[in-house]
């Protein structure tokens, strides 16, 4: 279902780098003299923001990525508004 | 959705790795802060490492784990091989920081680093009065070069990230700051009271705010953040103030050897960027790895852990949270970097703190009398 929210486009905000870090053996993301370690679900919600797929791309990728975890839309949701919050990343 | 990101080493017992790597690519600088933090004998240093040497430095700590690296200096544009070190280091995945002064920076150089995958630029002031900030900075071109250059890192694309040393000849000055800051579209604002420690040490009496001072500065940022939210502003500011005016020590690089790693222009490896004061022979990225410089090295070990604690730290069960302090205020204060750090209000030598205190009330040391940090006020802190 196409709502207002799974339509919006999410971006990292600039300043902010995501990437996979062997030596912490996790995707983090780095920001000015911080960097915060992702857990897995954080980590491969992240890994599908690229500035040009909308929610509803990502949780289609997702869902397919992890058929076993069923649907996604409601925890890929509650995840990005998390991440507005914490300023990592906007939504157009 | 996010775990701790470093849990300090300490708890375990196992030494983690470093996860901050500060490249101090070079003491030479064109300003003269009376409170800058290099060495009063920086100009006796050893050569500056090579390009070559930067670039291994680089990669054995990025091979290490390290991911925040910081170029700092003195001014780090002097080096005229900045942009390769840039382009190195986001090529090893490095979140690379340069903080400057903002003087030597061109738009094009702005361009150049950003293209070379820079990804954070800190530009430091001295105050937000043209005629003060060129008289703490000792050079009469800083200031419009400053302003001129945190216009080019915005319009680069970059946040503003601007940071200013706050002392008792600019603490007045909060509102002027702030309201510079806010017509210059800035991001963050670092508002930092001056941490006495090489130059700033030396020149304590003349920099140290009173506690009057601090009080009202407090009150003016504060007001001044209520004023902004209230227009809309998202500009963050941060107020710093001297831990001379606590009772409890701050938890100096959240422990001896722990996260950060300091390199140093003629390649000595310290655990934070004042070590070098202390009496202990630090290794050299010259003659050591990084790697057996961070597990193994005497001077890293020094300090690691808790063993070494004397009283009143080493019965305090605040020892876990502050670590004992910082070794170089202990050393500056006290003359044995072993003590606590006497902000604390349970050290035997609490009383330096409080004599500074006494002091800041009454100092009437001028701007004009401050010992400039320049080659020729560094070589009377050396032999010749
Ligand atoms: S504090 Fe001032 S003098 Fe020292 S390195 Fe920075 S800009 Fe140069
Ligand atoms: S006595 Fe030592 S460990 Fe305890 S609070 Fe003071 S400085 Fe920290």
């Amino acid at each position: 279902m196409e709502t207002a929210e799974t339509k919006g486009i999410p971006r990292l905000r600039v300043g902010f780098r995501f990437q996979w870090e062997p030596a912490q053996n996790a995707y983090v993301l780095l920001y000015p003299e911080g960097m915060v370690r992702l857990n897995e679900s954080a980590g491969a919600v992240l890994s599908e923001v690229d500035g040009e797929r909308s929610v509803a791309d990502i949780v289609q990728n997702l869902e397919r990525r992890f058929p076993e975890a069923g649907p996604l839309t409601v925890d890929v949701l509650d995840f990005l508004r998390d991440a507005r919050q914490q300023s990592w990343i906007d939504i157009r | 959705m996010t775990d701790n990101p470093n849990p300090t080493a300490k708890a375990s017992g196992r030494i983690g790795p470093p996860f901050w790597l500060l490249a101090e690519l070079t003491y030479r600088c064109p300003l003269q802060c009376p409170y800058c933090s290099n060495p009063l004998d920086f100009d006796n240093t050893r050569q500056e490492l090579t390009t070559d040497e930067w670039v291994r430095v680089l990669r054995q700590g990025r091979e290490m784990g390290a991911a925040q690296l910081g170029f700092s200096g003195g001014e780090p544009l002097v080096r005229q091989d900045l942009a390769e070190l840039i382009a190195e280091a986001r090529h090893l995945g490095y979140y690379s920081n340069l903080i400057t002064s903002g003087l030597g920076l061109t738009e094009a150089k702005v361009q150049s680093f950003q293209n070379a995958g820079l990804d954070h630029i800190q530009v430091s002031f001295q105050a937000s009065d043209p005629e003060l900030n060129n008289a703490v900075a000792g050079s009469r071109k800083a200031f419009e070069q400053k302003l001129a250059m945190a216009r080019a890192v915005k319009d680069a694309g970059y946040p503003m990230v601007l940071n200013f040393v706050i002392h008792r000849h600019n603490i007045h000055q909060m509102n002027d700051i702030i309201e510079l800051c806010d017509r210059l579209d800035a991001d963050y604002v670092e508002l930092a009271t001056c941490q006495y420690y090489g130059w700033a040490f030396k020149n304590r009496e003349g920099l140290m705010p009173s506690r009057e001072q601090l009080v009202k500065a407090e009150a003016e940022v504060n007001a001044c953040r209520e004023r902004l939210a209230a227009a809309g502003s998202l500009m963050k500011l941060i107020f710093v103030t001297p831990d001379y005016y606590e009772e409890r020590p701050k938890a100096c690089m959240n422990g001896w050897g722990s996260l950060f790693l300091t390199v140093a222009p003629d390649g000595t490896a310290l655990p934070c960027h004042s070590a070098r004061l202390l009496p202990i022979d630090f290794p050299n990225v010259r003659e050591s790895g990084l790697s057996s410089i961070w597990y193994d090295s005497a001077g890293f070990n020094y300090y690691r852990g808790d063993s070494w604690m004397p009283e009143p730290c080493r019965s305090c069960d605040e020892k876990g949270k502050d670590f004992g302090g910082c070794r170089c205020q202990a050393y500056l204060l006290t003359g044995n970097a072993d003590n606590a750090d006497p902000v604390c209000s349970k050290s035997p030598h609490h009383d330096r703190i409080l004599a500074a205190r006494r002091a800041a009330d009454h100092a009437t040391t001028g701007l004009e009398d401050l010992t400039y940090r320049n080659p020729e006020n560094s070589r009377l802190f050396f032999r010749g």
